[in-house]
């Protein structure tokens, strides 16, 4: 049977930006545009009761023949993990579109278009269980995010839209390459069945290389990780809050669907080169963090640490699972890389809207141009000293829970690590207080930000909504685990079972 | 003598030549003000000639003239194509041409030539056709590159051109006759039988060496590349979009006619293959390298084409079990509509006075004219191969055929400069929506609603396949070549 919920989810956003380009009426171009997203918002609540957490199974599957004869097919189905980031998709989509309500005057249609493609597709590559379908999502995610930043970036829009188009590429283009042997191998693209097909260590090697190069760019890990300062710091807010929200977890995604599944073997021989990759950021990027004078390349910076989490927790399980047996510990270490991946989505993309604001108002990004904002705009204050709080990782806060989680998960494995890993909990308070020390605190630099004005109603709900999801996974993050802890105990057997 | 069947078989082609002598009849008693009675006309020939050959298609493939004539599955496909995009032209081109007081009438019926000249080609099955057709198509294409006789640029494209062509005519010839001297056979079906027990072999292979430089000369293959971006630059831009996607096609059916005929074993197709190989991977280098530097758009779309053409090669060169001669295919039919799309739009903004040929001259198309610019994006990101536009499912397809023929070097060359290749695709696409237009640049499309739709649909086909359309074409393709 064919369920059509999934397939409403991507296209219902898509479609919508038609009659977004061709609204006539500004006013009411915006308001279409926050009526498709929040449909779609809405229809992935639909989506909830309809979805058994307790099972591992790909559910609400959807198949059509696509091109049989390669054997491609518009495949969709989700499992918790999918549906954690489809829903994390759904909220950021009318969250970008109101916070740009007014503040893009320039081809605010064209703008608002973008958002909604870039929404529809990145739920369809949460949604899809076909790999050269979940490739033709991957790669056409590039083309929205390419003209956003192009169009409506900052003075050097130009130099990083280019590199950020060039640098993605180059990654998924192995990525191809190694879909490609494998569908020469066994003759299919059917996600599930790649996981089930035997290989070689020499085969699982070469793979392992083409989708580390794809994900580890698009991630961003050390070293590939230089596209993402430029494209964050040149990008549109709208822009900013959906790289950083959603678009970095692709790469995660991919390292979840594509390496720990079907390439376990390889991914256990190269474990100390990923952990090696993830603890690199998590001290050396924390550093670089901290002289940051960009208020959004230091945010920048600090999702590259934050992401080097999500990378540890996913393949500490290798050590866990192949040297310890722990499988236990093995699965908490994913389930605090998922949790990690959906409260960074929230806390950065909160971070990017929360610099939006300040740029919006002085227009400039200058960390010391502001100064003293606690006296004139104390609601904002309120709210970005809240997010700062996560992107420390406070307790009570999401940001703690994915964090500890996986340095728990890693402490079992090997304590050295999670010593290391330890440490982005004082780095990370270190840049991240230091930033509020310099913007928050202190007194009014200026004329210019003693005439800010705090944020009107608009901004407030888009923080408010981030707000909540950023303490209510704080608080009480046993609905997210338990939406994810079939498909990730499904994960660890997989990565439990040797494919040699 | 000529039988009832062969005439039931060259129908449309015999539909083609009545129609165009009519029509260079009926053009001489028009007045100019009238040319538009030949316009329509001549996409009614067109559009008839594609209906001849869907709607007579035999189910397997069938002869003529004892051989000489095949009409098979790839024919078929080449023709229906081929007569979309000499269409395509016919109405892209018309106001362009109205303003250059270029709207002739001999334009139409050596277009018609030309499609004619492609479509004998591709249902050669003797190297006597093979070489007519090929004749035929370049002829007309000489003579188009020449039309505007006044422009001293066109002129010497026409000679560079022609010139150079005869020149590969001429080894295409001589190594047909060396195929001949060794094999003792004219006819593509028996060259294979015939190629196993040879008394000089050396002479074959001399022989096919010949015929792999026409055919890297058709295609415009480096190193065999040099006329190629001179005649795209110099040429009004609608026979350039007609040496785009109707001679490519036909470059396209050239080499498929010749190098199947040696079939897909042996040791001469292993020594045609590395040969196609290295020409592929230069193809590639230089095509995506020099187009970098590119000024000016029909040139930069001269280099682009010589790297697609070495993208083309790669299905070539992996044909072990058909599915590379259907990736291929694919490749040629999705290159076409491509290059008539890219071109579509340049002759759509261009107006009297203002040729739009430099890549500058799109300065902000998207503030002046969003719809083009979206048509012309569409067109450079499926160039650039990018999904989900079709250009990407074409790439896919021949770099999966070298991977699985394990030519994994060159599929890697392939993906190396396709990354190259972006550059100068997203370039265009940069200039277009990242730029403020220029003041003294006057950027309006025409308005000629056929245009404005046609080219539309045309854009917008390069989505809708690679969405929906390319698996269809995919099986259509696999099943012309018989995989």
């Amino acid at each position: 049977m064919n369920h059509w919920i999934l397939s409403l989810l991507i296209w219902l956003p898509i479609v919508g930006a038609v009659p977004v380009l061709i609204a006539r009426n500004s006013r009411a171009m915006r308001w279409i545009a926050l009526a498709f997203s929040v449909a779609t918002f809405v229809a992935s609540l639909f989506m909830l009761p309809m979805f058994n957490a307790d099972s591992a199974a790909m559910q609400l599957v959807e198949m059509h023949h696509w091109i049989p004869a390669l054997d491609v097919n518009y495949a969709l189905g989700v499992d918790g993990i999918a549906v954690a980031l489809i829903l994390l998709t759904t909220v950021v989509g009318p969250l970008v579109i109101i916070g740009a309500w007014e503040v893009i005057k320039d081809k605010a249609h064209q703008y608002m278009a973008c958002m909604l493609v870039l929404e529809g597709l990145l739920i369809g590559l949460f949604a899809t269980t076909d790999a050269l379908l979940f490739y033709v999502f991957f790669e056409a995610i590039l083309i929205p995010m390419f003209i956003l930043i192009g169009v409506w970036g900052g003075p050097r829009r130009l130099y990083a839209t280019m590199k950020f188009f060039i640098y993605t590429f180059l990654g998924s283009i192995c990525f191809l390459i190694g879909l490609l042997y494998l569908h020469s191998i066994s003759g299919t693209f059917d996600m599930a069945t790649l996981a089930a097909t035997d290989l070689t260590m020499t085969q699982q090697s070469w793979l392992f290389f083409a989708f580390l190069i794809a994900f580890a760019i698009k991630v961003p890990m050390v070293p590939v990780h230089t596209w993402l300062p430029d494209a964050h710091v040149e990008a549109p807010t709208g822009g900013s809050v959906w790289l950083a929200a959603v678009m970095l977890k692709v790469g995660t995604y991919g390292f979840l669907r594509f390496s720990l599944p079907i390439v376990p073997d390889a991914s256990e021989r190269f474990v100390w080169l990923m952990i090696t990759l993830s603890l690199i950021p998590v001290v050396y990027i924390g550093y670089v963090a901290l002289v940051q004078k960009d208020m959004k390349k230091l945010v920048a910076y600090s999702s590259v640490a934050h992401m080097a989490f999500v990378t540890l927790g996913l393949f500490i399980a290798f050590l866990l699972v192949r040297d310890a047996q722990n499988l236990d510990a093995a699965k908490l270490g994913i389930q605090g890389a998922m949790v990690q991946m959906i409260s960074h989505g929230f806390v950065s993309g909160a971070m990017f809207s929360c610099i939006g604001v300040m740029y919006d108002r002085l227009h400039t990004r200058e960390i010391s141009a502001y100064g003293g904002l606690v006296k004139v705009m104390p609601w904002f204050a309120f709210f970005m000293v809240l997010f700062a709080m996560a992107n420390c990782g406070l307790p009570g806060t999401s940001g703690f829970v994915g964090e500890f989680m996986v340095i728990l998960a890693s402490f079992s494995a090997n304590p050295w690590i999670a010593l290391v890993a330890a440490f982005t909990l004082i780095i990370g308070a270190a840049y991240t207080l230091y930033l509020i020390k310099r913007i928050i605190w202190g007194d009014v630099t200026s004329d210019k930000v003693a005439a800010m004005k705090d944020i009107n109603f608009r901004e407030a709900i888009v923080l408010t909504v981030f707000g909540l999801f950023v303490l209510a996974i704080g608080i009480w993050p046993e609905p997210l685990i338990h939406l994810m802890g079939a498909s990730v105990s499904h994960l660890v057997d997989q990565i439990a079972t040797t494919k040699v | 003598m000529l039988s009832w069947n062969d005439i039931l078989v060259l129908l449309p082609e015999i539909y083609l030549v009545v129609a165009i002598c009519i029509l260079l009849l009926l053009d001489a008693w028009l007045k100019p003000s009238q040319r538009n009675i030949t316009h329509w006309l001549a996409i009614a020939i067109t559009v008839v000639t594609g209906l001849l050959c869907i709607f007579g298609q035999p189910d397997g493939a069938a002869y003529a003239f004892g051989g000489m004539f095949v009409r098979d599955g790839t024919s078929e496909i080449i023709k229906i194509f081929g007569l979309l995009a000499i269409g395509l032209i016919f109405v892209f081109a018309r106001p362009y041409l109205r303003e250059r007081k270029l709207h002739i009438g001999e334009f139409y019926s050596l277009m018609l030539f030309a499609a004619l000249g492609l479509m004998i080609l591709a249902s050669a099955g003797n190297l006597i056709v093979v070489y007519l057709g090929l004749e035929m198509l370049a002829l007309a294409s000489y003579t188009l590159v020449a039309m505007n006789r006044d422009s001293p640029l066109s002129s010497e494209a026409a000679i560079k051109y022609f010139v150079l062509s005869a020149l590969a005519s001429g080894m295409l010839l001589y190594g047909m006759s060396m195929v001949y001297g060794a094999t003792g056979t004219l006819d593509l079906s028996q060259l294979a039988a015939a190629a196993q027990h040879v008394d000089m072999p050396n002479v074959l292979k001399f022989g096919v060496i010949f015929l792999i430089v026409g055919v890297a000369f058709e295609l415009g293959a480096a190193p065999f590349h040099m006329w190629l971006p001179d005649v795209y630059d110099g040429s009004p831009t609608p026979i350039t979009t007609m040496i785009a996607s109707v001679s490519k096609l036909g470059a396209f059916a050239l080499a498929y006619r010749l190098l199947s005929a040696f079939g897909t074993e042996g040791l001469l197709t292993d020594q045609w293959q590395l040969m196609l190989a290295v020409v592929a991977a230069l193809s590639l280098v230089i095509g995506n390298l020099v187009a970098i530097v590119q000024t000016n758009i029909k040139r930069m779309l001269g280099y682009s084409t010589i790297a697609h053409m070495g993208f083309l090669l790669l299905g070539f060169v992996a044909a072990r079990d058909g599915h590379g001669y259907s990736a291929a295919m694919f490749y040629a039919v999705c290159y076409a509509l491509m290059s008539t799309a890219a071109f579509g739009v340049l002759l759509a903004l261009s107006r009297k006075g203002f040729e739009c040929d430099k890549i500058s001259d799109l300065k902000g198309l998207n503030k002046r004219a969003p719809w083009m610019a979206f048509l012309m994006l569409l067109a450079m990101f499926s160039l650039a191969g990018v999904p989900p536009f079709w250009g990407f499912y074409a790439k896919v397809l021949v770099l999966q055929a070298a991977i699985d023929a394990n030519m994994l070097w060159l599929a890697i060359v392939g993906i190396v400069m396709a990354i190259i290749g972006l550059w100068y695709y997203l370039h265009v696409i940069w200039v277009m929506y990242f730029e403020e237009p220029e003041e003294s640049v006057e950027l309006a499309p025409q308005k000629d609603h056929t245009l404005r739709w046609v080219l539309s649909i045309n854009g917008l086909a390069l989505l809708g396949v690679g969405i929906y359309g390319w698996g269809p074409l995919l099986s259509w393709c696999r099943a012309a070549i018989g995989v």
